[in-house]
């Protein structure tokens, strides 16, 4: 029959118009600002409207979301920072777009170059939240943010992210990225321990020819 | 393939046998295929086409060696019956390069030939109408030449020494932008000028003094300008047209504003660098241009992709393959004029597999997620609340192929969509291959050529799925070759979940930033949802790519809109233009 096919099509559209209504019903009204209905709803087996109501309620971002990278210190016991970053300058040279700007210290009286960066610039216009950094940096001291919502009246004072707006503590980071970090300071205790076994082997050996 | 191996079966012949004049194997160290003389290139390329059967030309690009000051233009020829392609070039002097058209031969180089003009300079003889394609008129230079500096030129290669150890950050716009950066031609007032191609593609298409129809009455033909701000041409993109009444007469497409030179910043890039350059391209896609480049760059390094990131490459492309045919369905019917209800209906399936390359890759559409001999993370163990696993399962058995189903009642029986689609824009199989169009506008033709099948990569050979044809070549067939290919994708998908080995490698060998890739040139090329994405890469054995060049789906298949869309009314041009499922990301680069 001519118009059977519009018809089948307007079926298609009233199911998903009585869909929502009746998946409405089933939160009883805890459908909205819920987190869990949120996962149910914008889930695999999620029937009804399919919009998140932002900026009131919004999607959560999972662990791997990278967004402008930022970098992380240790906090001393004094409360002072101890920097990861070491200023190897490897994130400076396989970031793509070349956004990372970072000056080497040196030591005042020897002239040598000191493991800390004097300064530290992300041009945040530029980059490109690839993770690059996040990924080669050796020492694990720049990660990548969640931190999405970065709307500002003036791009040219607030753009560039100097050293002490892209410092962030460790334990933010392991907020952020449960997994990872966990991961990571496994992975670190793990060659800790091989360093000390080796540093004990050695000196267990050491003594033996002088005894003889 | 190897220039001096004996044509097997299936690999290409030996052209050097077939033309012992002007025709030299290509000796140089990793290169391949054959250096052939311009004075001979067409009656070559004729029995390439001809007489050994390679009747599809997927890609021209050219080359600058200003060492030996030479442009080469280099061809990449391949048999829609299947097999390993052939690859042939001609070198130009650098100083006034010439090379015989081949759009007599071939007509998809059309586009390509432009782009090479545009880029390296060189002029294409007896090209129907050889005018820059991507850059502006009044653009001084060739920007591929390796010594076109751009404006704010650093350096030629990345990494940029002013970033470490004294990094001190300038913004670039601090620089004067109208200062010495930017160059003019000679004699050139910016405020005085009008474009000459601008007039050039009037007069071309100057409809002639003409009686209209009948003859009784004098009708004028019109020219109307469709874009580049329109909502229906998909991105910035323009369209002439030029109208008797309501039929379209002639039609040019014009593009290049969101033109960037992609390939001239893969050049400054270095290997590694490119990657999240390639998200860009076809912004929909970005997990197959990943595999694309990824491929091309492995071929030069010989190196072996494990088991288990060859699965999850697959599932990711096959998945992206979904979104995209999802958003070109729900567009495609944005322009018949079905405001977005099927278009809302579509990309909410979208959603669910973005969610998975966020929580895989960290976002949604730049994934960067491939890296050479691998990826860069296994799947999470968990998706929001859910275990990864289950929820892929749920997804690939259930969901997905109930949505496709849906979408299937939804739209394929409608009359009105029938009406409008069936018979527009047709297009024949000969003249699909012989413009070298691709992917679903290729396969909606009736050709059966899909290079999952027709030249296998990675690890398709191992699953189960048809190519899918339809016979017409009009919009409608491009549009079921879509839901096909969906539900085949999905197929693809279901095989991954069920043989996907668990645990193990995802990467070969150590994560490197700074790879050698070995002296040579590579040509890697996949079945991307638009059609086929080719990488032509030459290394010179360093850390940065010496030639990086994208043989875009979207910009070649553009070659035809004018062709299929003569003879059909104003009305029908957006939504051929909607069947071809162009990304600007792509077209301009
Ligand atoms: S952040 Fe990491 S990679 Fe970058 S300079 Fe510091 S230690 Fe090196
Ligand atoms: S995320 Fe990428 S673009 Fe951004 S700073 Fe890191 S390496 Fe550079």
């Amino acid at each position: 029959m001519y118009g059977s096919g519009i018809l089948a099509g307007l079926g298609v559209t009233l199911k998903h118009f009585i869909d929502s209504y009746v998946d409405d019903l089933k939160f009883l009204g805890q459908r909205y600002y819920n987190p869990a209905a949120l996962n149910k709803r914008q889930g695999t087996r999620g029937k009804g409207v399919f919009t998140v109501q932002f900026p009131e309620e919004k999607l959560p971002t999972p662990e791997r979301f990278r967004f402008i990278p930022f970098l992380l210190y240790d906090e001393k016991a004094d409360g002072t920072h101890d920097d990861r970053c070491t200023s190897c300058g490897i994130c400076a040279k396989v970031c793509p777009p070349q956004c990372i700007w970072i000056k080497r210290s040196n030591d005042p009286v020897t002239g040598r170059p000191v493991p800390q960066p004097a300064a530290f610039y992300i041009d945040i216009d530029i980059c490109m939240n690839c993770g690059y950094c996040a990924e080669y940096c050796p020492f694990d001291a720049i990660k990548m943010d969640h931190d999405y919502e970065l709307a500002s009246f003036d791009r040219t004072s607030a753009h560039i992210y100097d050293k002490q707006k892209l410092d962030k503590p460790v334990a933010y980071y392991a907020s952020l990225r449960p997994t990872d970090y966990a991961a990571e300071e496994k992975a670190r205790a793990e060659e800790e321990a091989k360093k000390a076994a080796k540093k004990a082997d050695a000196a267990a050996k050491a003594p033996a020819p002088a005894a003889a | 393939m190897s220039a001096t191996a004996p044509a097997a079966a299936g690999a290409p012949a030996n052209l050097a046998e077939h033309f012992p004049e002007g025709v030299a194997a290509d000796t140089r160290k990793g290169y391949e295929g054959y250096v052939v003389g311009a004075g001979q290139l067409l009656q070559v390329a004729g029995a390439i086409r001809d007489k050994l059967g390679y009747d599809y030309l997927s890609s021209v690009t050219g080359v600058d060696y200003p060492d030996s000051n030479q442009i080469e233009v280099v061809y990449h020829a391949f048999k829609t019956s299947g097999g390993p392609g052939l690859n042939f070039k001609v070198q130009a002097d650098r100083n006034d390069p010439v090379v015989p058209s081949l759009v007599g031969l071939y007509p998809g180089a059309e586009f390509q030939e432009r782009e090479i003009f545009d880029m390296y300079g060189v002029r294409f003889d007896g090209h129907p109408d050889l005018r820059r394609i991507l850059m502006w008129d009044g653009f001084a230079g060739h920007p591929m030449r390796k010594d076109w500096k751009e404006p704010f030129f650093e350096e030629d290669l990345k990494p940029f020494g002013s970033r470490w150890p004294g990094g001190d950050v300038r913004r670039s716009e601090e620089l004067d932008p109208f200062g010495a950066n930017v160059q003019y031609p000679p004699d050139f007032d910016p405020y005085e000028w009008t474009p000459e191609t601008e007039n050039a593609i009037y007069k071309l298409m100057q409809p002639k003094a003409d009686n209209g129809n009948g003859g009784h009455l004098k009708t004028d033909k019109l020219v109307v300008n469709i874009g580049p701000q329109h909502p229906s041409t998909h991105g910035v993109f323009r369209m002439v047209v030029v109208l008797d009444g309501e039929t379209v007469v002639d039609l040019k497409p014009v593009m290049g504003y969101l033109h960037r030179n992609h390939e001239k910043i893969g050049e400054r890039n270095t290997f590694l660098q490119n990657m999240p350059y390639t998200d860009r391209l076809d912004y929909l896609a970005s997990m197959s241009n990943n595999h694309a480049y990824a491929l091309s760059v492995e071929r030069l390094m010989g190196v072996k992709v494990p088991e288990r990131a060859e699965y999850l490459r697959v599932l990711m492309v096959e998945l992206t393959r979904i979104c995209s045919h999802m958003w070109a369905i729900g567009f495609l019917l944005n322009d018949l004029g079905a405001f977005q209800t099927p278009a809302l209906y579509a990309i909410k399936e979208r959603e669910l597999i973005l969610d998975l390359f966020e929580a895989t890759a960290g976002s949604r559409m730049m994934c960067n997620y491939m890296r050479f001999g691998g990826v860069s993370r296994d799947l999470p163990a968990a998706l929001r609340d859910e275990n990864t696993m289950d929820f892929l399962r749920e997804l690939v058995v259930n969901r997905l192929p109930y949505a496709i189903d849906e979408l299937d009642r939804f739209l394929t029986h409608s009359e009105i969509l029938r009406a409008r689609c069936i018979g527009v824009g047709v297009l024949a199989g000969e003249k699909a291959i012989a413009y070298s169009a691709a992917g679903p506008l290729l396969r909606a033709s009736g050709v059966n050529y899909d290079l999952r099948r027709a030249d296998p990569y990675s690890i398709y050979d191992r699953f189960d799925f048809n190519v899918c044809t339809r016979p017409n070549g009009d919009v409608y067939d491009r549009y079921l070759v879509r839901i096909d290919e969906m539900r085949e994708s999905v197929r693809i998908c279901q095989q991954v979940v069920a043989g996907m080995p668990t645990g193990g490698e995802i990467l070969a060998g150590k994560p490197q930033y700074n790879v050698r890739v070995p002296a040579g040139e590579s040509y890697g090329r996949v079945e991307n949802p638009k059609g086929e994405l080719g990488f032509y890469v030459v290394s010179t054995g360093k850390t940065n790519p010496w030639r990086y060049h994208v043989r875009a789906p979207s910009f070649v298949n553009l070659t035809l809109l004018g062709e299929m869309c003569k003879g059909h009314k104003i009305a029908d041009v957006v939504v051929i233009l909607g069947s071809i499922d162009i990304v600007l990301g792509e077209v301009d680069r």
